[in-house]
């Protein structure tokens, strides 16, 4: 295992090097390759850890670091398989998506660079359990997520985009390092097991702080609300296989890393349910109340992932209540949702995101409002946006209803028997879960109706290309486990038993749990696969009644009215009008309108700009606000490089005197006291 | 099993029943009872006129709304005997089928490209997200009651103890009712007699809708209707011989349709704008429940 793990790495690195040396037509085509082969050795090594040997080994390091153990365990696995999967399908879809820039070569090598290092570097993070090369490994993931988001960067809001990214990834790795560093100096070990002894041995108090402070550094990868202002910024800006594998898995390592966390830290676990519950279902409605109102649609997912992170964080929030009651089925549910979710979620995302791209890159607009009838000219890409649409919104017969049930049946097991807080805290998760389903359904019969249905509203369908197969055939095997999942998802209960048997600690979970869900699970996929067996039979018997019957195509009926245009069609704006006056006092719409008015009315006008309270309050204003303190000092930016050495003088004088000076200090106060 | 054949029973003569009621209510002489059934078998047998801009997406909408309701009925018991789908949980399945459905009509209105089906396809998505809370925590609080997860164990293990308890079967009638008429529509949301494009919501969404398609929408909020009267008699049954049963059933459907009619006669719609405060009132009733039956089991601290 151990040779597989380095060819894995050492793939990555030869690859960069030979990479620029290809012809475009090449790269496209050496990079597909590298990646299954790294997909295929991650995968061996995977799977050889479900069936019964984790991997267990420690290179040297150095006198810096220490030792630096690399354990591949169940958990890690599971993550492998989902990162893996989705970079693979992202690899071939972006192979096509990316034709449209086949002249910018230099900038190509660089991204397909940049794109194998961040999957290298993601299924490292999943394995190495010594902090600073973790946090070193964290950093190349970052950069390299950073380079993929901005192939496009001669444009500004790109630009713009990716340094906010840039910025905010840092201050992720800022928590990071300084949560580290703190086990570090208590312990002197960066080895994970450091983060065990250290936490057994403290307060409970200070070990629910130091949980707080890896999981503020993990939820800002992650998107929890309020540390989510980077995604919806940061996928729009990037090309659709990034924004798709960046949603579906890049964002997920922050999930591994709470995970991870959890696993390894020893501490009042009931208080951590409570804070993980609460701060999900808040991050689930909040984005998905967000998405509603977007107008880009790569935007409107990106709440959707903020949303979707929030349903994991619930399903981990049961499961750490689970740990802290000692209560065997919610531990199972809890984590079992959240796993299981995550690989969901990957899939419905990654396709979502896939199938936005191929709309951009054949009409070159995502804005919800100037689209329409796309179905007529992209029907193979408008059907796989629909499971996709489906899948999110957890709609049986397809897999996000598996992971939403199993959260539910969570939350409505623990109603009962842990006491009247819990009682209180299930309902509220529950009432959240469930207007996140009814909000996703608004939110997604929107995207969808308004892109792909009715009439084109402002660019025709003339100027619309023709599908090509080839855009579309990298997704059918995500449609293909999203059935999977959906039809047979007892299948993958057994797998996801394994990671979640290790939060059971010592007890491992009782196998009559896995089978009594595994049972209930099963029945559900039958239903599902009995609902596509009615949704078929009565569209059979519809079409054997309607053979016999006049059929004939006419305008839309319109009260009499026989000159419909697409401009009385409905818009994503007027679609959601009732629900944007609903929701005005909570967010900040800007609105702007000129009514058409007198006998020969004017150009009437109509735009809202959704802006996010939070990112308003958390970002903007205090920014405002430093800005404005540091610009009285801007005379010191004279431009004069003189100026800049005295600087530098100046710096350098003061490192060597301020340790001098505070041993003066000391002295003094020394001599002081003798007085 | 039984169930089932209770509520196709049922919904023949549902809608009927309302109609019949509006009308000697207000002194008209009115349809017979089985009219509407005849309507719909008249569509049944009809052509139909589909609009230039649908898809695919017109064609195949009504057939996933009618199997996702005949779906969803299966999970719904009948005191002591269980619907053919059960299983802990199985109201969660229901819900999400029932919305399944619900997404196909609200594309399908879409898809027409007409503003009057926009706009209902828009109140519909709003109202019934609103809407769902309600149903969760009414289901939510009797699980915490009985400590059970699945309708038929809900359902049967539900005993009327206390006074409090006829309070909470009273409420949950009142809130599935109400859920009922915004699910399909009914006043005092929406008026479905009203010409057909001044109805706000459902009606409007299948204004394009003709022929087999037409009437297979038609008979879904029948049957969606006798689903509703079908959980509403169970809160009656508990766990009876099935003699006792089917006629509770039956009078619990009667009475639920005549009560509909009575309230259709004499109540007019809402302005557009109040339906969302009206709707909202559900959940605070269903919380009502929740903190009923947290009394009922002294879990106040």
């Amino acid at each position: 295992m151990k040779h597989l793990i380095e060819a894995f790495n050492l793939i990555a690195i030869a690859a960069a090097i030979i990479l620029p040396l290809l012809k475009v037509k090449w790269k496209g085509i050496a990079t597909v390759t590298a990646i299954s082969v790294q997909v295929a050795l991650a995968s061996i090594v995977s799977i050889s850890v479900f069936t019964g040997s984790l991997v267990e080994y420690s290179y040297v390091g150095s006198y810096i670091t220490g030792a630096i153990p690399i354990r591949v365990d169940y958990l890690s696995a599971w993550f492998i398989l989902v990162i893996s999967f989705t970079f693979l399908t992202g690899a071939f879809f972006g192979m096509q998506y990316m034709k449209q820039y086949k002249d910018q070569t230099a900038n190509l090598s660089l991204h397909a660079i940049a794109y194998l290092l961040a999957y290298t570097t993601l299924i490292d993070i999943c394995i190495v359990q010594n902090g600073l090369a973790f946090l070193i490994v964290w950093e190349i993931m970052a950069l390299s997520s950073f380079i993929i988001i901005i192939f496009e960067h001669t444009k500004k809001d790109v630009l713009k985009a990716g340094i906010n990214f840039l910025i905010q990834s840092h201050i992720c790795i800022l928590f990071l390092t300084l949560s580290f560093m703190w086990v570090k100096i208590k312990t002197g070990t960066f080895d994970f097991t450091g983060i065990t002894t250290y936490s057994s041995q403290v307060p409970i108090l200070i070990s629910v702080g130091l949980f707080i402070f890896f999981f503020f550094g993990f939820a800002i990868k992650a998107g929890f609300v309020p540390f989510h202002t980077w995604l919806p910024l940061a996928h729009p800006a990037a090309p659709a296989h990034v924004s798709g594998v960046m949603s579906g898995v890049i964002i997920k390592i922050g999930i591994y890393g709470i995970l991870r966390i959890i696993l390894l830290i020893k501490t009042d676990f009931i208080a951590i349910g409570y804070f993980i519950l609460i701060i999900s279902v808040i991050s689930g409605l909040y984005g998905v109340m967000l998405a509603i109102i977007q107008h880009n649609l790569k935007k409107l997912l990106a709440y959707h992932s903020i949303e979707n992170i929030g349903i994991i964080g619930m399903g981990i929030g049961l499961g750490c209540l689970g740990i802290g009651y000692n209560n065997q089925p919610l531990i199972f549910l809890g984590f079992g949702g959240a796993l299981l979710h995550t690989l969901n979620h990957s899939l419905f995302k990654s396709l979502l995101f896939f199938t936005s791209g191929n709309v951009y890159r054949y009409v070159h607009s995502l804005n919800i409002d100037s689209l329409g009838g796309l179905i007529r000219k992209l029907p193979r890409t408008a059907i796989l946006f629909l499971i996709g649409s489906l899948a999110i919104c957890g709609l049986p017969p397809f897999n996000g209803f598996i992971s939403e049930f199993l959260i539910y049946i969570g939350m409505f097991k623990s109603i009962t028997g842990l006491g009247f807080s819990v009682t209180v805290l299930m309902m509220f998760a529950i009432l959240g879960l469930v207007l996140i389903g009814g909000l996703a359904m608004i939110c997604f019969t929107k995207a969808f109706s308004i892109v792909f249905l009715g009439t084109p509203r402002h660019i025709s369908l003339e100027e619309v290309h023709n599908e090509e197969k080839s855009s579309v055939t990298p997704l059918y095997p995500i449609v293909f486990f999203i059935l999977v999942i959906g039809l047979i998802p007892s299948l993958f209960l057994n797998v996801i038993s394994l990671p979640i048997s290790q939060y059971a600690g010592a007890m491992p979970i009782n196998t009559e749990i896995i089978t009594d869900y595994g049972k209930t699970l099963s029945l559900i996929g039958l239903y599902a696969a009995i609902l596509i067996a009615f949704v078929i039979l009565v569209y059979l018997v519809r079409r054997s009644i309607n053979k016999n019957t006049i059929q004939s195509v006419n305008e839309t009926w319109g009260c009499g009215y026989v000159g419909p245009t697409n401009k009385v069609q409905y818009t994503a704006s007027s679609y959601i009008r009732t629900y944007r006056k609903l929701v005005q006092p909570i967010f900040k719409i800007r609105k702007f309108k000129t009514d058409a008015l007198g006998i020969f009315p004017n150009k009437a006008h109509h735009e809202t700009h959704p802006y996010d309270k939070i990112e308003e309050w958390l970002i903007d204003k205090p920014l405002g606000l430093i800005r404005r303190f540091l610009s009285h000092f801007t005379f010191l930016q004279n431009g004069n490089v003189q100026a800049y050495i005295l600087y530098g003088f100046i710096f350098i004088t003061l490192i060597v005197l301020i340790p001098e000076i505070y041993e003066k200090f000391l002295l003094l106060i020394k001599f002081l006291n003798q007085l | 099993m039984i169930s089932l054949l209770l509520i196709i029973v049922a919904s023949l003569f549902f809608t009927g029943i309302i109609i019949r009621t509006k009308s000697i209510a207000s002194g008209r002489k009115g349809p017979g009872v089985f009219q509407p059934m005849k309507d719909i078998f008249r569509l049944f047998r009809k052509g139909a006129v589909y609009s230039k801009t649908t898809s695919i997406i017109f064609q195949i909408a009504p057939s996933f709304y009618f199997a996702s309701i005949l779906m969803a009925i299966l999970a719904v018991p009948l005191g002591n005997y269980p619907g053919l789908i059960s299983f802990q949980g199985d109201f969660i399945l229901f819900a999400y089928l029932l919305a399944f459905g619900k997404f196909f009509m609200i594309i399908s209105a879409l898809d027409t490209g007409s503003s009057f089906e926009g706009m209902g396809a828009s109140r519909e998505s709003l109202f019934s997200m609103l809407a769902e809370p309600a149903f969760f925590i009414v289901m939510g609080s009797f699980a915490l009651l009985t400590g059970q997860t699945s309708f038929h164990a809900i359902f049967s293990t539900l005993h009327y103890g206390s006074n409090i308890s006829y309070m909470l079967g009273i409420l949950a009638t009142f809130v599935f009712g109400i859920i009922a008429l915004i699910e399909n529509s009914r006043m005092p949301i929406d008026d479905p007699k009203t010409h057909l494009e001044l109805t706000m919501i459902h009606e409007v969404m299948i204004l394009d809708n003709s022929g087999f398609d037409l009437g297979l929408i038609l008979h879904a909020t029948n049957l969606k209707f006798a689903m509703y009267g079908a959980i509403i008699s169970n809160f009656f049954i508990g766990d009876l011989p099935l003699m006792y049963t089917i006629p509770i059933f039956l009078a619990v459907q009667v009475g639920f349709a005549i009560a509909i009619g009575i309230f259709e006669s004499f109540i007019a719609r809402f302005r557009m704008g109040h339906n969302p405060q009206f709707v909202f009132i559900l959940t605070s009733v269903a919380l009502l429940i929740f903190f009923g039956v947290l009394l009922l089991l002294q879990r106040f601290v």
